[in-house]
């Protein structure tokens, strides 16, 4: 089943990513295709097949919980955009609801 | 001195051992190759010729010490060696092949890194990729296409692919890759390499720039599977910072020469011989497992019948996974910031400007798969097929000791001929993404060439954690080939 536009709009949206018009209508057009061609999964029974959850070999095993040495703050700062009182500091965040 | 960029890796250990050059004449010799063939190859998006000369030069001084002493040196001391754009190396821009990250200079090594600057390798630089590694042909590189040293109007490969020009080249000994679909294989195949995929949980992925999380391997690219294992060798092991690493201690690897291989058993996958599959590969995959079977291998047929259904699980898990990791990247701690007046406006308009088509188009297929009301039918489905898949490989592995088949449909393609259609390039992975869903170690091969001069690649897949059987096979048949050997020809003198 093709893509509508809005279908694609929503998508962006929950992704966080602003697309251009033109792109909507390519993105609706691409995405239409790999769907359809992933589809090919629907045509395989698997109602008795466990789904795969970890790819690990071995059982995997919860570690002690101690405090450890951190990255220091300069170093975690450094790649910033933009930095305040040794804070990061982003635009404001109530004036606008998606 | 003419012909260093020709040397292997175990052939430039013993002559920085034995004091016939010094590391610092090979770390010369390889960025000077770099600087004249790099504006043509793009290969390379960082070269680091300073921190590169220093490290020689200090390795140099402890080589000559333990000359004089008689001391152990570490293993790799004074190799130079290229790392793909994905792990980070402290100090060193690390891109990911994205404009997101185009500032990006991280401040602490990958663990894969750092275990081999702890056994002495010197740095040349940082290799192009598919942005965030996503590509099978280095196109999606927002630093522009890497090209093929075998035929510079085509693709390298991907999403390793200027790890593979760079090797392929001499632009370096040996080079990182990284493999979630088969981006180590399928560039080594491309660029007569030889290229091992690691067993999931075999070499930690801590600074590995994050793709597939179940899906993503550090491997290597190298002219043999020698060289191959000695730089296995060092990463492999269990590392804190990656807790699906395998807590067991990893094996050193050591190859024999004299081996055959009497006994081994190989499975040929019927599913792996299909149509679309060139006349050419085929054939010179027969002429490897023929040439196995002269080893003394017992070659039998197997089955993986779900091998098929790879490529959807494929593109509905790498892209959900990647939808997750790729959210990271908002414009807030790293990478780039579009300034915006309100912060929904800046994420946005940041990973709008800062992502590539690709990017975006796996991360909304993700994203699709992942929203309500299609997570049963997409992902659940995807993971439930996956768990098929892996049984595959566990039903052939009971009878087989490791499986023989093509790497890619046709050998390297030209720039641009796949380019319109995205699923057109998805296809050149049938063969590779059944190891990454089962999470096995696979190898790839040069086993010949095509009428037009480009390499031809055997691909072999092991039980997970079986890279020494894969790598002595290897090593076992580039005793009695010479396909490893080629260099393309613009490239054969210093």
């Amino acid at each position: 089943m093709p893509l509508t536009r809005q279908d694609v709009e929503h998508i962006a949206l929950l992704a966080r990513l602003h697309l251009t018009e033109e792109e909507k209508e390519r993105y609706r057009q691409q995405l239409s295709n790999i769907l359809d061609h992933i589809g090919k999964l629907q045509e395989l029974d698997t109602r008795a097949v466990q789904p795969m959850s970890s790819v690990v070999v071995q059982q995997s095993r919860l570690r002690q919980d101690e405090p450890g040495p951190a990255m220091p703050r300069p170093d975690l700062l450094s790649n910033a955009p933009e930095v305040a009182d040794e804070q990061f500091r982003v635009p404001p965040v109530l004036d606008h609801a998606p | 001195m003419s012909e260093l960029h020709a040397l292997t890796v175990a052939q430039i250990l013993k002559g920085l051992r034995s004091g016939t050059y010094s590391s610092k004449e090979l770390t010369r010799a390889y960025l000077d190759r770099i600087e004249k063939h790099n504006p043509r190859l793009n290969a390379f998006l960082h070269i680091a010729a300073e921190s590169a000369l220093k490290a020689a030069a200090a390795a140099d001084r402890k080589l000559a010490r333990a000359r004089k002493s008689k001391a152990k040196t570490p293993p790799l001391l004074g190799l130079p060696i290229a790392i793909k754009d994905v792990l980070t190396v402290a100090g060193l821009p690390a891109t990911a092949g994205s404009r997101i990250l185009e500032s990006f200079v991280p401040t602490y090594n990958a663990t894969s890194v750092q275990r081999l600057l702890d056994a002495g390798v010197v740095i040349l630089g940082k290799t192009n990729t598919d942005e965030f590694a996503m590509g099978s042909s280095t196109e999606n590189s927002a630093y522009g296409v890497v090209r093929n040293p075998w035929d510079e109007e085509r693709v390298p490969g991907g999403s390793s692919g200027g790890s593979a020009a760079a090797v392929a080249a001499g632009l370096a000994p040996v080079a990182l890759g990284t493999d979630t679909g088969g981006s180590v294989r399928q560039p080594a195949a491309l660029c007569g390499l030889t290229g091992l995929k690691t067993t999931y949980g075999r070499v930690s992925r801590y600074g590995l720039i994050a793709f597939g999380s179940s899906l993503d391997t550090v491997g290597v690219l190298a002219r043999t599977a020698q060289d191959a294992a000695l730089i296995l060798n060092v990463m492999a092991g269990y590392d804190p910072r990656d807790a699906t690493t395998q807590e067991s201690a990893a094996p050193k690897i050591k190859l024999n020469g004299k081996q055959g291989l009497k006994g081994l058993k190989v499975g040929v996958p019927s599913e792996y011989f299909i149509q679309g599959l060139q006349a050419e590969v085929e054939k010179a995959v027969r002429a490897a497992v023929a040439q196995l079977e002269k080893l003394g291998a017992q070659v039998r047929q197997v089955s993986l019948p779900h091998t098929a259904y790879a490529l959807p699980v494929y593109y509905i898990i790498a892209p959900a996974e990647a939808s997750a990791n790729l959210a990271r990247f908002d414009g807030v701690r790293y990478g780039l910031r579009v300034p915006e007046a309100n912060l929904f406006d800046m994420f946005t308009h940041s990973r709008g400007q800062g992502f590539g088509p690709e990017v975006k188009r796996r991360i909304m297929i993700g994203t699709y798969a992942l929203s309500a009301g299609y997570y049963d039918a997409y992902y659940g489905q995807a993971q439930k097929v996956r768990t098929l898949i892996r049984r595959d490989f566990e039903e052939a592995f009971r009878q087989v000791d490791l499986v023989a088949a093509p790497i890619t449909p046709g050998s390297a393609f030209r720039i641009g001929a796949h380019t319109e259609n995205p699923l057109e390039m998805y296809l050149e992975d049938v063969f590779t993404l059944p190891a990454n869903l089962a999470g096995v170690p696979g190898l790839a091969l040069p086993a010949g060439f095509d009428s037009q001069g480009l390499p031809l690649s055997l691909q072999l897949l092991g039980p997970h954690f079986s890279e020494g059987r894969l790598l002595q096979v290897g090593h076992a048949y580039q005793q009695v080939t010479d396909w490893h050997t080629a260099t393309p020809i613009g490239f054969r003198h210093a």
